[in-house]
């Protein structure tokens, strides 16, 4: 048996193979092969692998979208096993003796280059459905593996760490929880662990060894520990765990369709983070009342180019209408600091935590922005948008957003094309400058959402991905917990209303806090959303109020 | 061999859907079919080669079908044609 301490960020108990994630190849060799007519049926079972796989896309997308939605992926069987397609690839391989790779690689630029020379545009889009097919049947023959994870079975999996791009790809329902050699307790792979609801432990260092895959693991994300092939008596005593992870689950199922009131009559609405459209049926299956926080930055994430607004549009409609008549505040474009993505061509920054992100890219390049927002109205048609801005500092810079909205708006009208005329418009409180000036800010706006992640790395001038300042990253700081206190109170005396969608929401141990200054709504992960009700209805804010308050400004 | 013309109403002509349609429809049939515009003609079975054709609202094509099951496969497309396109 062999034990590994590392770093748990995301609680629970899981038990499975170990495997390491597999990061895809992105450069094709050219070879000559000596036995062609083997490279041809290396060509042949990849095509047919392709071909399922597209076939199993068009099933799912079927069953989620209907027959329309499939025919894309059907589109795209019928161009892999495309007769001049396959007598290309074939005539390359045979008489140029060109590996299967590099044939594929070229057909696919040739076809690309006779569907990008149509005089019609939309033909010349196909180009793009060529070299999508081509790419996928690339990816099969130099074994790159979709998703990262190719197992039969759920695994734990193992990485150096995994780049935002990588867990928004991550097939999610292969994975029982994360061990990463690096990271820290606010990377991605954390907070997508805790929105899965699986058990996390990061900085393993190398102590975690490739010769491990394979093997049994069990990890425990309460203490941190990793072990590889645990002895009887400590897999019973984790096998009890899970069983008792069980019954308190079983427990909190009984508070779903409660509300989440204190004892006192106080009620707060608790939504939930997501990052991508996948994680709506946690919400639901959670009994959030909405979502509070919609990252939208995986849709910028998961494309080599900047995402189209029709693009944007269906996504962003998929999660409105599977959200019913729920709130979902989706946030505009958050990239910069520590996400970034190559087709924005940022230049790189001394300071980027500091520097240009979030909405200062939106206003510096409006028309990224104009692109969402119009995605973003057309949606509102289809559920209850309410849109927030990242990362405001001043209030010129609300008013020159919500000035774009006009124009989208009116765009829209003139269009003739559907969206909701009352998209409420908040912004995230997130910079020590924006909670200063709430007062002000409260007058532009529908309401605050305060980020606290970002809100305590800036007051406290501490870097949250620093693994080495754990100790002065604290989000329990009286500085953060008063800048909170203040967002409350201005919002109320505006009449708007203040949530808070940092992970510090989800602080059972400062639950009673935040009801006592007054916060409506709390944003949690998914997983979160059902202890956080029980610790309200368990809650008497009457009675622990003013000790509260008292300690926070006396 | 039987043979009919079919003049395209669809807006965007033969795109990638309806092809991909069309090809769905054409392999039900042993017959050979091949769809001429102008001087090109082409194989229905072939997706790629029948959207590179470039065949938009206004042109009129030739459909011919040969085969065992010619017949049915001519009012089958046909029908299909005038449905889709």
């Amino acid at each position: 048996m062999i034990s590994i301490q590392g770093k748990g960020v995301s609680t629970g108990v899981a038990m499975g193979p170990l495997y390491f994630y597999q990061r895809a190849k992105t450069s094709i060799t050219r070879e000559t092969v000596a036995d062609t007519a083997k490279e041809w049926q290396r060509f042949k079972a990849a095509q047919a692998k392709a071909i399922d796989e597209l076939g199993e896309l068009a099933e799912k997308a079927r069953a989620e979208a209907g027959d329309e939605a499939a025919l894309l992926f059907e589109t795209h069987q019928m161009m892999a096993e495309d007769l001049d397609y396959e007598e290309s690839i074939q005539g390359l391989i045979q008489d140029e003796a060109l590996n299967a790779e590099a044939a594929v690689a070229d057909t696919a630029e040739q076809f690309a280059t006779m569907f990008a020379g149509m005089d019609d545009p939309y033909m010349q889009a196909r180009a793009a459905d060529v070299k999508d097919v081509s790419t996928r049947i690339i990816g099969i023959l130099s074994g790159a593996v979709q998703g990262g994870i190719d197992s039969a079975v759920p695994v734990i999996l193992a990485a150096d760490d995994l780049a935002p791009s990588e867990t928004v790809q991550l097939d999610k329902a292969k994975i029982l929880g994360f061990v990463t050699e690096g990271g820290s307790g606010s990377s991605h792979t954390a907070i997508l662990a805790r929105t899965m609801g699986i058990p996390a432990i990061i900085g393993v260092g190398n102590q975690i060894k490739k010769e491990y895959a394979g093997r049994e693991v069990i990890i425990d994300g309460t203490k941190g520990v990793v072990i590889v092939d645990a002895d009887a008596a400590t897999k019973n005593m984790m096998i009890a765990k899970m069983e008792e992870q069980r019954k308190t689950r079983e427990m909190l199922e009984a508070l779903k369709g409660k509300p989440n009131v204190t004892k006192d009559g106080h009620s707060i609405r608790i939504y939930c983070n997501i990052g991508s459209p996948d994680d709506v049926s946690s919400v639901l299956g959670n009994d959030a009342g909405g979502i509070g926080l919609f990252r939208s930055e995986f849709l910028y994430l998961n494309c080599d180019d900047y995402p189209t607004e029709d693009y944007q549009f269906e996504a962003y409609k998929k999660v409105l209408s599977d959200m019913g008549d729920r709130e979902v505040i989706i946030r505009t474009l958050d990239i910069g600091a520590d996400k970034q993505i190559g087709y924005f061509n940022l230049p790189k920054e001394e300071n980027p935590a500091m520097g240009n992100r979030a909405l200062r890219v939106c206003l510096n390049r409006p028309e990224i922005f104009l692109t969402q927002l119009r995605a973003l109205y057309r949606a509102s048609a289809f559920g209850k948008l309410l849109i927030m801005f990242p990362m405001v500092t001043s209030v010129w810079e609300v008013k020159e957003a919500k000035k774009l909205c006009e124009r989208v708006k009116k765009e829209l009208t003139a269009e003739g094309k559907a969206f909701s005329d009352d998209v409420k418009i908040g912004i995230m409180i997130e910079t020590p400058a924006a909670a200063v000036i709430s007062d002000r800010l409260a007058k532009e706006v529908d309401f605050f959402s305060c980020g606290t992640n970002d809100l305590t790395q800036y007051t406290l001038a501490c870097d949250r991905q620093n693994a080495d300042l754990g100790r002065f990253y604290d989000p329990h700081h009286p500085s953060v917990l008063r800048l909170l206190k203040l967002v409350c109170d201005n919002a109320h005396k505006n009449g708007i209303w203040a949530g808070i969608c940092g992970e510090l929401g989800a602080d059972l141990s400062l639950t009673e806090t935040f009801l006592s200054i007054g916060v409506d709504e709390l944003s949690v992960s998914p997983r979160a959303v059902l202890p956080l009700r029980q610790k309200v209805r368990e809650t008497n804010v009457a009675v622990v109020r003013d000790k509260i308050i008292e300690d926070l400004i006396g | 061999m039987k043979t009919f013309e079919y003049t395209i109403k669809d807006p965007v002509g033969i795109h990638a859907r309806p092809a991909g349609l069309l090809v769905k429809e054409v392999k039900k049939f042993a017959s050979a079919i091949t769809i001429t515009k102008g001087e090109k003609a082409v194989n229905a079975l072939k997706l790629m080669a029948l959207m590179g054709m470039g065949i938009k609202q206004g042109d009129t094509i030739k459909v011919s079908v040969e085969g065992a099951d010619e017949e049915a496969a001519a009012a089958a497309i046909e029908a299909f044609f005038n449905a889709n396109l």
